[in-house]
């Protein structure tokens, strides 16, 4: 009877793995998702009022700069006291979609890879979650600036 | 000012709550997620869809990831009118770079201090 | 009897037990059954690999001073763990004056190391003691199958939490209360499962492969045993097993039918989703509370089947599916 059962992709099981598995809270995260990410958002706009309110001078494409920087820099922040990782337990894509998330997914393999030294440890893993970001982000702006180009040479 | 709040969080949110789906439903891992989101960010910008977002939700729609995946196209088109081909090149990644610069120098900063710590 | 199961022979005994558990399982339901509780798990090392290590080497240590033998006094040790290239067992031995076999069955090291041992055993003439040891920790485990500790992920359901300790067991000829009856080697059986986070579905079609042998060969039926416990199924995987095999008309529900992982942490209050895993897991429940029992007299005969998901980072990017392995042995009081 056990012969031939040892590798094989049986259908029925994985079904009936699907029936057993404990379900995913949809509700639940995906109401964590809305007010973790909404709050982050918040805190960014507050960012963005403090500094228009403080200094004046700033013109609104510095100040759209500065934003980031301060949310990357709280997320480090975070990351590095630990606990960025329990708001990201609650929080879900809440907190992995906002620019913190972003930062987090940088820092986090950073101080990870510490014990293997600066180069081989924290240089060369530092990309290792948001590289693909990065270079997918990159190759698609280039695409994206030689359809524009195509554009108005076509125009 | 209460409003505008209100359309930062609800707009950022929703975003965010579009994610937690795609996690909920297809077990995409973090990376995964952070790409589409980027690219659909890419994608609405050269649509000419994302700045209305923006217009609508500040903060809610430049702080996720898609605005930087918009600020990313945004420049790129831009610089690419302006500069030709070179500018289509650079444009992008010239927009973003005070924020991977920083993202750069603060991981190595904290790589240099932090060692991660186990999870209770 | 066909080869699949290996009646022992001789007399092959349980000598001691040690266990030495992380922070968060010695606050769990079996916390005052362990030898040593660890308060930090860095043990104020430079990595938690070397804490690893420190851990494995300490189990040893510890019951060989409960046994009184020295290091020389012991004729093999079998260990392993699941760090790449078993970085923390083979560093434990740097400092133990024992001859020494690495091996790796992923969270199933440890039936496998007994199974074996215990055949070195019966198979020789002379007085020979061997050690079997195990350990895993969480923070080495989870760098290297999943993600940094600090990255704010969601724990899926049916994620496992890999359980930070180690255990030893010392197998002779001559002392002990508990002798190891049979053994039965697992084979590896895939069924398609996919999904990393999803072990204890992955494992269950190798337990119920190796119990139902191991019941054929010896013709037993599982009433047989006071205990079956699995290795690290979880709280799903061990419905998945039952209902294996029920369809095969082995009805687990009337028997005293358990899980390793189920049992080393509280899921109510620990966040640990489906339960312990790890190679550490089966070694510290068996170790520190079946093999107590044995000795109490409240059970007689226990069957324990360690299960190990042979999974790889590399073969998980690759997309294949994950194999898994299960070895049943067979104690019993005499």
């Amino acid at each position: 009877m056990l012969a031939g059962m040892m590798y094989m992709e049986d259908q029925r099981y994985l079904e009936l793995i699907k029936q057993r598995a404990p379900k995913t809270r949809h509700l639940r995260t995906m109401i964590a998702a809305f007010f973790v990410g909404g709050f982050i958002c918040c805190i960014g706009q507050a960012f963005n009022d403090l500094c228009a309110y403080f200094f004046p001078a700033l013109n609104p494409s510095t100040i759209k700069q500065i934003v980031p920087l301060v949310l990357v820099v709280l997320a480090t922040l975070l990351t590095c006291i630990g606990i960025y990782d329990k708001i990201g337990e609650i929080g879900g894509a809440g907190s992995i979609i906002p620019i913190t998330g972003f930062a987090n997914s940088i820092i986090s393999p950073a101080i990870e890879h510490k014990r293997e030294g600066i180069i081989n440890g924290v240089c060369a893993n530092m990309f290792k979650i948001a590289g693909p970001v990065l270079v997918i982000g990159i190759v698609a702006s280039v695409l994206s600036g030689i359809i524009a180009l195509v554009l108005k040479s076509v125009t | 000012m209460l409003i505008t709040y209100l359309r930062v969080f609800v707009v950022g949110g929703s975003i965010c709550l579009i994610g937690q789906v795609l996690i909920n439903t297809t077990k995409l891992t973090a990376a995964k997620i952070l790409v589409i989101f980027l690219l659909s960010g890419v994608v609405l910008e050269v649509l000419g869809i994302y700045q209305h977002i923006i217009d609508f939700g500040h903060a809610g729609a430049t702080v996720p990831i898609v605005g930087f995946g918009s600020l990313l196209a945004k420049g790129a088109m831009s610089a690419a009118s302006e500069r030709g081909i070179l500018g289509a090149i650079a444009g992008g990644l010239e927009t973003v770079s005070v924020c991977l610069s920083a993202v750069m120098v603060a991981g190595l900063l904290s790589g240099l201090i932090i060692s991660s710590r186990t999870k209770k | 009897m066909p080869a699949s199961t290996i009646q022992l022979k001789s007399r092959v005994l349980i000598g001691a037990v040690a266990t030495l558990a992380g922070p968060k399982e010695s606050q769990g339901p079996l916390k005052k059954h362990f030898n040593k509780a660890l308060r930090d798990d860095l043990l104020g090392l430079t990595s938690y690999e070397l804490a690893e290590s420190k851990i494995h080497e300490s189990a040893i240590r510890y019951l060989l001073n409960k046994t009184n033998y020295m290091p020389q006094d012991i004729d093999l040790c079998i260990a392993g763990d699941l760090t790449d290239e078993l970085y923390a067992t083979n560093f434990a031995m740097r400092t133990l004056e024992i001859p020494f076999v690495g091996s790796f069955g992923a969270c199933a090291t440890y039936g496998a190391a007994i199974a074996l041992a215990a055949r070195i055993i019966d198979a020789s003439v002379f007085k020979q003691r061997i050690i079997c040891s195990v350990s895993s920790h969480f923070s080495t485990a989870e760098r290297q199958f999943r993600f940094p500790l600090e990255l704010g992920t969601q724990r899926t359901p049916l994620a496992q939490w890999t359980v930070t300790g180690a255990g030893a067991m010392l197998i002779n000829k001559t002392e002990g209360r508990i002798r190891i009856e049979s053994v039965t080697f697992g084979r590896v059986v895939d069924w398609g499962v996919k999904d990393a986070n999803n072990m204890g579905g992955a494992m269950a079609p190798a337990a119920m492969n190796t119990m139902i042998r191991h019941f054929k060969d010896t013709r037993r039926q599982p009433r047989y045993y006071d205990l079956i416990i699995t290795g690290d199924l979880g709280h799903t995987g061990a419905l998945l097993l039952k209902q294996l095999m029920y369809e095969r008309s082995y009805d687990l529900d009337q028997t005293n039918y358990t899980d390793c992982g189920v049992l080393i942490f509280d899921r109510e209050t620990q966040k640990v989703e489906q339960g312990g895993s790890g190679p550490a897991c089966s070694a510290l429940v068996f170790n520190a509370y079946v093999y107590k029992k044995l000795l109490e007299g409240s059970i007689g005969r226990v069957l324990l089947v360690t299960t190990g998901a042979l999974i790889s980072k590399t073969s998980c990017l690759q997309k294949q599916s994950i194999p898994a392995i299960a070895h049943a042995v067979s104690f019993e009081r005499i």
